[in-house]
């Protein structure tokens, strides 16, 4: 009895250490993007977030500057706006498109499709998800930017030319429109396959009343179910919106890597902080003062904290009923946003 | 909102189901051009060579990325599993309740950051300050950091759907919480552990962000040693040398792509029929 009674607090405070380790994990991350950013950020002070060149000044020669005590080559400055803008705006563009797109699909999934094509179709959708981030780029390159650069920029600024930001040059295809198409492919499974999960949920009797008083099926979507799911598609859009924020190589592959300069309409190349982080740290690995590669970390900073702060509006938005957990592949089947 | 005359009902609800018909499609064709695009030009790049040879430059094979994923991808697995599943066990069956929630928080919060802020995390840790150089160990880690939160997460919530009647029998005959927790709660919420491990699994595989500061790249095969040894791996191929003006570079790339989207269907599948088989 006693071995029995050592034994089970013995486990217990193993498997307690184990996932202790998570926390300890995620604090270390943050901890380490702090240390790692903060020579940058004390060199660039509040510019960072508002100036637009980013220059690792001249790496040649030998001269350097000390700001606020750190070292950096001569001429270097930092700020992050170019790629918070273009973060957001290919975020935007792939907000426009995915969410009419799959709050649609959900619909039709749960309301609509018969429950024996409903779950192939929606194990289809589901195993989108799962296609790697560099397969979506390759697409993007071989696929979308051409289509942008042919047929679909020509034809929005044909026919919508006389918004600015639609005016052409169209360009090489590849840019904002291509990533936000591309980002809006990958966040299209996400916010359907979690708002096809929350409209199924719903009460069997809400649905009911409203054929009982005679309404059709598109009046029962209209006037009950999507005000009655709306919370919990929120949070499956914000969900999609964590995602495309953070999301690297597909955008990486397909954003013409803007570097110091805005875009002037929607087919202008983009950098966004995501997508830079990876591009730029090969060059900044060459400053011998580190400063470049502080600058980069203050990014991944930046782009941890905008995440986390839509990560976390997620619960709130959606009552409750949407989590990040909702967005394992398996929690529908497990109930995963009920717990 | 609702109309009166009925013909215009129907007619309404008739052209709102083609909407989301027509929405659908637009969620599926994108995956289905996807698949006919990498298989018209992967299928063609595919032979028995790529599968022995190692990359030379722009050219080669590929037997030295497939290696490198599996050797990065069984390490971070071997690592991630046994601490997210016994941490699940933990969380879903022995923690108080705060802890509980406190962990399940963190592991939410540590699955939605972005993959290429924990690959930079990893570089400056591992790869500069520890000096390890780009190696197995680093990109193993990296990729760990990933996989756990997802495999505790949905190993909780595979434990979390046993019935409490299952536990109560097991404490009626005497059994300690722990012993149920390993006896009762482990075995009988397996084929749900076992499809979070899996789908973990096709997501790493299909990691490049992360993996491009902490394995590096090499165009040998793996040596197997820990540190300061890069390892090729898969996605790098797609992601350089698409970029390549050769045809030669086009080629591996979408064999690569190919190869990379076949295994990550195969193991998302087998981790779905997993599932379903328990229901």
């Amino acid at each position: 009895m006693r071995f029995r009674i050592i034994r089970d607090s013995l486990s217990r405070y193993a498997c307690g250490f184990l996932a202790a380790s998570v926390p300890l994990f995620l604090a270390a991350v943050l901890l380490i993007v702090v240390a790692s950013a903060w020579p940058a950020i004390m060199f660039n002070g509040w510019h960072f977030l508002y100036t637009l060149p980013w220059s690792v000044g001249n790496e040649y020669g030998s001269a350097t500057m000390t700001v606020n005590g750190f070292l950096a080559p001569k001429g270097a400055e930092y700020g992050m706006l170019v790629f918070f803008v273009g973060t957001l705006l290919t975020s935007l563009i792939a907000l426009i498109i995915a969410v009419p797109v799959s709050i649609a699909a959900a619909l039709f999934l749960s309301e609509v499709a018969p429950r024996r094509i409903a779950g192939p179709l929606g194990t289809l959708v589901e195993l989108l998800a799962g296609v790697p981030s560099v397969v979506f780029g390759l697409w993007g390159i071989e696929v979308v930017a051409p289509a942008v650069k042919n047929s679909i920029g020509p034809v929005l600024s044909h026919l919508f030319g006389f918004i600015p930001a639609f005016r052409g040059p169209v360009g090489t295809g590849v840019g904002l429109l291509s990533s936000g198409i591309v980002l809006a492919i990958m966040i299209i499974p996400i916010i359907t396959a979690v708002s096809r999960d929350v409209i199924e949920n719903l009460p069997d009797e809400v649905r009911h009343q409203g054929y009982a008083l005679g309404a059709t099926r598109s009046e029962v979507i209209g006037a009950i179910i999507l005000p009655y799911a709306r919370n919990g598609i929120i949070g499956a859009v914000t969900l999609g919106l964590g995602r495309a924020l953070g999301e690297t190589m597909a955008v990486l592959m397909v954003s013409g890597s803007a570097l110091n300069y805005l875009p002037g309409n929607i087919y202008s190349p983009v950098g966004t902080m995501a997508a830079n982080i990876v591009a730029l740290l090969d060059s900044a690995m060459i400053d011998p003062t580190g400063m470049a590669v502080h600058a980069l970390a203050e990014l991944a900073l930046v782009l941890f904290i905008l995440t986390f702060i839509v990560n976390a509006l997620v619960p709130i938005v959606a009552g409750g009923v949407v989590r990040i957990s909702s967005m394992l592949p398996t929690a529908a089947e497990f109930g995963g946003h009920r717990e | 909102m609702i109309s009166i005359s009925g013909k215009r009902r129907s007619a309404g609800n008739r052209v709102w189901t083609l909407v989301m018909l027509i929405a659908l499609a637009l969620c599926v064709l994108p995956l289905a051009d996807i698949l006919w695009v990498i298989a018209l030009r992967g299928v063609p790049a595919i032979k028995l060579d790529l599968f022995v040879t190692s990359t030379s430059g722009v050219a080669g094979g590929l037997a030295n990325a497939i290696t490198g994923t599996l050797l990065i991808v069984c390490a971070a697995v071997a690592l991630a599993a046994p601490i997210g599943i016994l941490g699940a066990l933990f969380v879903s069956e022995l923690a108080d309740r705060r802890t509980a929630a406190l962990i399940r928080y963190a592991a939410d919060t540590l699955t939605g950051v972005p993959s290429i802020v924990l690959g930079y995390v990893c570089y400056v840790a591992l790869v500069v300050t520890l000096g390890w150089g780009f190696s197995l160990l680093a990109a193993a880690i990296v990729l760990m950091l990933m996989m756990l939160p997802y495999i505790l997460r949905t190993a909780d919530l595979a434990m979390q759907r046993i019935p409490v009647e299952l536990r109560q029998a097991s404490y009626a005959l005497g059994a300690t919480r722990s012993e149920t927790a390993f006896g009762v709660v482990l075995g009988a919420s397996l084929p749900g552990i076992v499809t979070g491990v899996l789908v973990a699994i096709s997501i790493s595989v299909g990691e490049t962000a992360p993996l491009i500061y902490t394995a590096g790249w090499s165009n040998y095969m793996p040596t197997g040693k820990l540190f300061h040894s890069p390892v090729g791996y898969l996605t790098y191929v797609i992601w350089t040398f698409i970029n390549e003006p050769f045809d030669s570079a086009h080629q591996l790339a979408y064999a690569a792509a190919l190869i990379l989207i076949v295994l990550v269907l195969i193991i998302n599948v087998l981790g779905r029929l997993t599932m379903r088989r328990r229901d």
